[in-house]
């Protein structure tokens, strides 16, 4: 069963550790363009189907397919490089860069693939390059910040300068993992600006969150998991008001 | 980013040079300017550059590069036995084999890093160095060393109608012999063309990309990156650094023993480049030559000197001084090394650059605060 | 069979060398996180703690030699002779033994000095460092050692009753002809003393479980409220007493001199890293399986076949290791594996 425009497709997927069985008959679709959602109790298995979607884990059974490549038991650059990009809980960045510097090399990987041997040019002279750079960081409010070093931003600077490595990557597929995890309200706010921004233009986005502002804020569908298993997916009107949801997140009461 | 410009470059390469090319005048007065020494400090100096590539830029700690310079001269003595003594040949022979050697190494080595990565490192290392001295001692001569003979084929001169002569030869260019100064001359044109490729590795999109794998590898795979080919061409780049030195070594004394391939020899360099800076440019270089000056000193001060110089002090306090500062020089050299290494390590990490860099800071710190912290920060990165 | 018993047994003694500083070495690396460069320089110091109580002993002044009547002739006579006569004699005999005495409290105040004043400031920073200045260390460490005994190697025999050999193939029932030094027998007995009353504290010792725990998971420990700084000395200072035990009781099989510290670091660290990184019984495995194969190496016969092995041969299974195996015969998985 595919959708139209299918970016990513999650087939009969279940995956076991030991005895414990965290993933269970997973079918997910992914459509181009939309903000995908994936909700759910502590344990239920987010995680772990994040990890199965960037071909970290390998599932027991079953596949995931990116466009028709399959994405399993690749190595992490060649998911990268496949349109595939990943956000952390915590922001991964390159500390002891400046985020200019962090913003220039992600958008190298993109240019140049995943192995290129250029010694010799100053990249001072890459010009076509740093104005891209200065582009995303204008886009994400971080130029100001530009020759500071990443180690010293704000968490939530952080989080943006992550974003703008993706962006600059122009990825197939953008998969967050908690991206307001720890974040004030502030914060919040900015990072659900920022992912509005990429909906509008028209970048396809899966995200695991457990605070409810930020998904029904973004989220064209949602998938809810529990006990590595889906129990519901569709709109969010439809979610909110599935009671299966609602039992499984706080023993029914409202969302 | 914010720090260099490409005239700012050429600035620095050109007083670079002529610091260079100038040595054999201002080191009078520091009583350093005999060739011998001279062509230590450049010798050291591309070997401290290279080692720098790995250990400064990408964060690798390697224990194991002395094996490279011991594998770039005994190619080197063999080149010169064999073929020519001509220095060209030599040296590219050299570091091409010290290549080689870093290939397959780097290849194994770098399958793992930090600790893992630096022992492997000792470990092939080690393992090369008892090889010269025993299963290999028809290439390397054992303890004896690799020297040049009487009776050396020698194809390419002899087909030039070179003739046997009762001396031993000596390493030439094309005719110009290479010992003393024109020796050190043709160093420090290698230093400075060394110093010129490390440099544009440092301002490139390569240079980059592996200041970001020290930063973070795993994020460089999650970046598209594959990062073991970068990795290992910064390994063999540097690897061929340290065969080119030790060609070096070849050519201005024909001589090849396994001593220079001993683990110490290793430590020594990684002395170096923390002690003058590590992922600066310049940093190494100086490191290089202080410890080789400071050793060429220091090892030569005997008691005697030592009396001499405190025989201003009245005898009860004379002879315990001297016989506590007898304790850090001459024989006592490695000491006086091991605890500057501790010091530069526990409170200078970033080696004298980073103190330079204080010393100026001290004198030109803005009025404003935030700017005056922002340039220190965007400054560690340059 | 003779030969392989005896190699097995040459094996055995160096082996328990390289258990007991290995030991040494994961019990700092999977506690406190360190990699201590400095460790070799420790088994080397009490090497010549061993050399040290030996001259001490054996002090000498002259004494008028009464039965050379023609003139005024002086021999040297010990000290503890003089004072104890037979005793005084017995005590120089058996100096290394006794030097073990020495050798646990000057040990541990070095551990404790190294690990107050220098060790403790690096737990935060990176391995790079910390190997940095602990290599340093070693060099000043062994540096001073050399000023002060010579570079040469310094012969310190074992007690007389001791230096034989002993019949071993009778005791194994090989028959006659297969003999070992007794001292090396002793040596391999106290190894194992060492390693199990190590292994014993930890096990059965409330303190030693803590320890246990740390090494597991500092973090948590460190947030159940113990206090593990005191800890984390204790620690060091044990695992410095190990490896200086482990160098005074090998003096009388290899004279020691200042670099033998760095001599066997290298080659513990292989041993620490095919046994495991933060696993002692890998530790102690590998070091004994280790110094075995290169026992077996230095055969002739295996060196008819493979010239030079004995050399590489520990550096080769390192290798192997680590490419094939990389947390090691008994590490964790996870520990270390990049």
């Amino acid at each position: 069963m595919t959708a139209m425009n299918a970016v990513l497709s999650v087939t009969d997927v279940n995956k076991t550790f030991g005895g414990l069985r965290a993933l269970n008959n997973i079918n997910l679709q992914i459509e181009e363009g939309k903000t995908h959602a994936i909700i759910g109790p502590n344990g239920a298995g987010k995680s772990t189907l994040l990890n199965v979607c960037v071909g970290r884990l390998k599932p027991d059974t079953g596949s995931v397919n990116l466009d028709g490549t399959v994405l399993t038991g690749k190595k992490p650059h060649e998911i990268n490089q496949l349109g595939v990009v990943r956000v952390f809980q915590t922001p991964e960045i390159f500390a002891d860069l400046t985020l200019d510097q962090n913003v220039m090399v992600a958008g190298m990987a993109k240019r140049e693939g995943s192995f290129r041997f250029n010694p010799i040019r100053d990249l001072l002279s890459e010009r076509e390059l740093r104005q891209r750079v200065a582009a995303v960081l204008e886009e994400l409010d971080l130029i100001g910040l530009k020759d500071t070093t990443a180690a010293s931003a704000s968490r939530g600077d952080k989080r943006r300068l992550e974003l703008a490595m993706c962006l600059i990557q122009q990825p197939k597929l953008l998969l967050l993992d908690e991206p307001t995890a720890g974040m004030s309200r502030h914060d919040t706010n900015r990072t659900i600006d920022v992912l509005r921004q990429f909906k509008q233009r028209g970048l396809t986005k899966v995200i695991i969150e457990h605070d409810m502002h930020v998904v029904f804020s973004l989220a064209d569908r949602i998938t809810v998991l529990a006990q590595g298993a889906i129990i519901c997916e569709g709109t969010p009107d439809e979610v909110r008001g599935d009671p299966r949801v609602q039992e499984a997140y706080l023993g029914g009461a409202h969302l | 980013m914010t720090e260099h410009s490409p005239r700012r470059d050429l600035i620095l390469l050109v007083v670079f040079s002529l610091v260079v090319l100038t040595a054999p005048v201002w080191l009078q007065p520091f009583g350093a300017a005999y060739p011998d020494l001279m062509q230590k400090f450049a010798i050291f100096g591309i070997l401290a550059v290279g080692y720098n590539l790995l250990f400064g830029l990408t964060g690798y700690l390697s224990f194991g590069h002395a094996a490279f310079l011991g594998v770039g001269s005994y190619a080197a003595v063999w080149s010169f036995k064999l073929f020519s003594m001509n220095v060209i040949p030599a040296m590219v022979f050299g570091t091409l084999v010290a290549g080689v050697f870093a290939v397959v190494i780097g290849h194994v080595c770098l399958r793992r890093s930090g600790i893992y990565f630096a022992i492997l490192t000792l470990a092939f290392a080690q393992m090369l160095y008892n090889l010269a001295y025993s299963v290999l001692t028809p290439i390397t001569n054992g303890e004896t060393s690799l020297q040049l003979a009487q009776d050396d084929p020698r194809i390419a001169d002899t087909l030039f109608g070179w003739e046997p002569s009762p001396q031993l030869p000596s390493p030439e260019l094309f005719g110009l012999e290479l010992t003393g100064i024109s020796g050190f001359y043709f160093c420090a044109i290698v230093l400075i063309l060394c110093f010129l490729f490390a440099m544009r590795i440092q301002r490139s999109g390569f240079g980059l990309k592996l200041r970001a794998i020290k930063s973070n590898q795993d994020r460089m795979g999650y970046t598209g990156f594959a990062t073991r080919p970068y990795t290992l061409t910064a390994f063999v780049i540097s690897g061929m650094y340290a065969g080119l030195a030790g060609c070096l070594l070849a050519v201005t004394d024909p001589l090849a023993g396994a001593e220079r391939m001993q683990w110490t020899a290793s430590g020594e360099i990684v002395l170096m480049t923390i002690l003058g800076g590590v992922g600066t440019l310049l940093g190494p270089i100086l490191g290089a030559v202080i410890i080789k000056y400071f050793e060429n000193i220091f090892s030569a001060i005997g008691d005697a000197t030592l009396h001499g110089v405190f025989a201003f002090l009245p005898d009860w306090l004379e002879a315990p001084v001297v016989g506590v500062i007898g304790l850090f020089v001459g024989e006592g050299w490695h000491l006086t090394l091991g605890v500057l290494f501790m010091l530069i390590v526990i409170f200078l990490p970033g080696g004298l650059m980073e103190g330079v860099r204080r010393v100026g800071r001290l004198f030109s710190r803005k009025a404003s605060p935030r700017r005056a912290r922002n340039e220190r920060e965007a400054r560690e990165v340059g | 069979m003779d030969a392989i018993v005896l190699q097995i047994l040459n094996g055995l003694d160096k082996g328990g060398a390289y258990a007991l500083i290995a030991l040494g070495l994961t019990l700092v690396f999977g506690t406190l996180g360190v990699v201590n460069f400095a460790h070799g320089a420790l088994f080397m110091l009490g090497a010549f703690c061993a050399v040290s109580i030996n001259l001490l002993l054996n002090l000498s002044t002259q004494v008028r030699d009464e039965s050379v009547t023609a003139f005024t002739a002086y021999i040297d006579q010990p000290y503890m002779e003089l004072w104890f006569g037979e005793f005084g004699t017995f005590l120089m005999d058996w100096s290394v033994p006794i030097a073990i005495l020495a050798a646990i409290p000057v040990m541990l105040l070095i551990g404790v000095i190294m690990e107050r004043g220098l060790i403790q400031f690096f737990y935060k920073r990176p391995h790079a460092d910390q190997i940095l200045v602990t290599f340093g260390l070693a060099i000043v460490l062994q540096e001073i050692v050399k000023s002060f005994y010579g570079a040469n190697p310094i012969p310190t025999p074992a007690p007389d009753a001791l230096r034989g050999s002993a019949d071993v193939g009778l005791w194994i029932g090989l028959g006659a002809g297969v003999i070992y030094p007794w001292w090396r027998l002793v040596y391999l007995a106290f190894a194992l003393i060492v390693i199990g009353g190590v292994f014993s504290f930890l096990r059965f010792t409330t303190y030693g479980m803590v320890v246990r725990a740390g090494m597991a998971d500092r973090e948590t420990v460190g947030l159940l409220g113990i206090n593990i700084q005191k800890r984390f000395t204790v620690v060091f200072g044990i695992a410095a007493v190990v490896a200086g035990l482990a160098g005074v009781m090998y003096v009388p099989i290899l004279p020691p001199d200042y670099h033998m510290g760095m001599n066997f670091l290298v080659l513990s660290f292989v041993v620490v890293v095919v046994g495991g990184m933060g696993s002692l019984p890998g530790a102690v495995a590998a070091g004994f399986l280790l110094g075995i194969l290169q026992s077996f190496a230095s055969m002739n016969e295996v060196k008819a076949i493979f010239p030079g092995i004995d050399q590489i041969i520990i550096y080769l299974v390192a290798v192997a290791i680590l490419l094939l195996r990389p947390r090691g015969l008994m590490g964790r998985k996870g520990v270390m594996e990049t």
